[in-house]
């Protein structure tokens, strides 16, 4: 089966969603990325979306419920680079996702994490900070 | 009918002048006129040229108002019903202009036809003939009347969303008219996309020319708001009136999540802060 592959930069993980998202997918998703919050240390997680271009209802629910685990295990969750119509579909399916950052690509979505780190744990800092 | 209801015709020849002041008078005195709408000189002129060419047509050809012959009093017809449209008369008014000629035409036959047969005979006969034009006027008022809607609502879509670049990093989208849903969904569209292609990171949708916010229009922006925020722009909402204030307060819409601001101008200072951008006004020269 597929996985979706998370990076690591420094304390966040980035994990691009490029193909069509299906529940297993979508759990595996979820196992792995907790797993790396914990083992990484990470302090925040960016879902880039930019190449998502149909979403249901289930994939709402889907980035809701990482962005939520994530906070759990204190890591942030930005959701970026979601298309014009992507958004609309989702606030007509009235799922707002209360609770996630958004940016409009992965260099401001980047920007806010960093923003967030306190100073003993700069971005340059490394899993060790 | 081979020979085209000559009397009526020929009589009607015979006292056109007779008819159109009778007819005037009738039209003048009538519930249905509209003395602020036109002019007694124009309405004679309308007058006088539908009765002299609908008694040449009835002279001429057969009695029925689908024959070619009849066209040119057809054409006559929509450009006075047509004029009417645009002056304002409703559908019922203009259409009397034609079936008020009944009644001159009716008398004028009572006093010169005898024979019963031959009265009831030419009455049907033009009754049927301006029933059919009073229907094609009412017909051609509608169709004008619906080309005005048409053009606009075009010329409404066409006004109704530009998104501004104010500064790098904001856009904003001045609100003008009513939304309705519609209405909505293409200036959603149109600022995401202008969100996109800018790259920016607040929109300022100011709603100082939206006349009335209800449940529905508040709704709308609430949705524009949680889409924009989607794609990771923050909005401010400017330009709320003091009714409006009100208004949104009494309705119980909740706008708590959202920033708002009163003028355009505060809205813009604000979105300035949060982009790291700062106004200054230069020391007073001496």
């Amino acid at each position: 089966m597929d996985r979706i592959p998370i990076l690591k930069l420094n304390r966040f993980l980035l994990v691009t969603i490029q193909v069509d998202m299906h529940d297993r997918l979508a759990l595996a998703l979820q196992d792995d990325l907790t797993a790396r919050i914990v083992k990484d240390r990470a302090r925040g997680v960016l879902i880039d979306i930019s190449s998502l271009e149909v979403v249901d209802s289930f994939m709402g629910r889907m980035i809701a419920h990482i962005a939520a685990m994530a906070r759990v295990l204190d890591a942030d969750t930005v959701v970026v680079g979601m298309r014009p119509a992507v958004a609309i579909t989702l606030v007509e399916l009235g799922m707002t996702l209360e609770g996630v950052r958004t940016a409009l690509n992965v260099d401001s979505g980047m920007a806010l994490l960093a923003a967030t780190l306190t100073d003993g744990e700069q971005f340059n800092g490394g899993s060790k900070g | 009918m081979a020979e085209p209801a000559p009397r009526v015709a020929q009589l009607l020849r015979k006292h056109e002048a007779d008819i159109l002041q009778q007819w005037m008078a009738y039209q003048m005195s009538a519930a249905t006129w509209r003395a602020d709408l036109m002019t007694e000189s124009d309405l004679r002129e309308q007058s006088r040229g539908f009765l002299r060419l609908f008694i040449e047509t009835a002279q001429q050809s057969e009695p029925d108002a689908d024959a070619a012959a009849w066209k040119l009093v057809k054409e006559l017809l929509a450009a006075v019903s047509k004029s009417r449209a645009t002056q304002g008369f409703s559908p019922s008014e203009t259409a009397t202009f034609v079936f008020s000629l009944k009644k001159p035409v009716f008398d004028l036959l009572r006093r010169e036809l005898s024979d019963l047969d031959e009265l009831s005979r030419e009455i049907w006969l033009v009754t049927t003939l301006l029933d059919k034009l009073g229907l094609y006027t009412t017909e051609v008022h509608l169709q004008s009347r619906q080309s005005i809607i048409n053009r606009q609502q075009q010329e409404l879509m066409e006004l109704s969303t530009p998104v501004v670049q104010l500064w790098d990093n904001i856009v904003a989208l001045p609100l003008i008219g009513t939304l309705d849903s519609e209405r909505t969904q293409v200036v959603m569209e149109s600022l995401l996309h202008k969100v996109v292609e800018t790259g920016a990171s607040i929109a300022i949708i100011d709603i100082t020319g939206v006349p009335t916010v209800d449940t529905l229009v508040a709704q709308h922006l609430l949705k524009t708001v949680a889409a924009a925020r989607l794609m990771g722009a923050d909005c401010i909402i400017s330009g709320i009136r003091p009714q409006i204030a009100q208004t949104i307060v009494h309705l119980g819409i909740n706008l708590s999540d959202i920033v708002t601001k009163a003028t355009l101008a505060d809205a813009f200072t604000v979105a300035l802060q949060r982009t790291g951008a700062r106004l200054t006004r230069l020391a007073a020269k001496e």
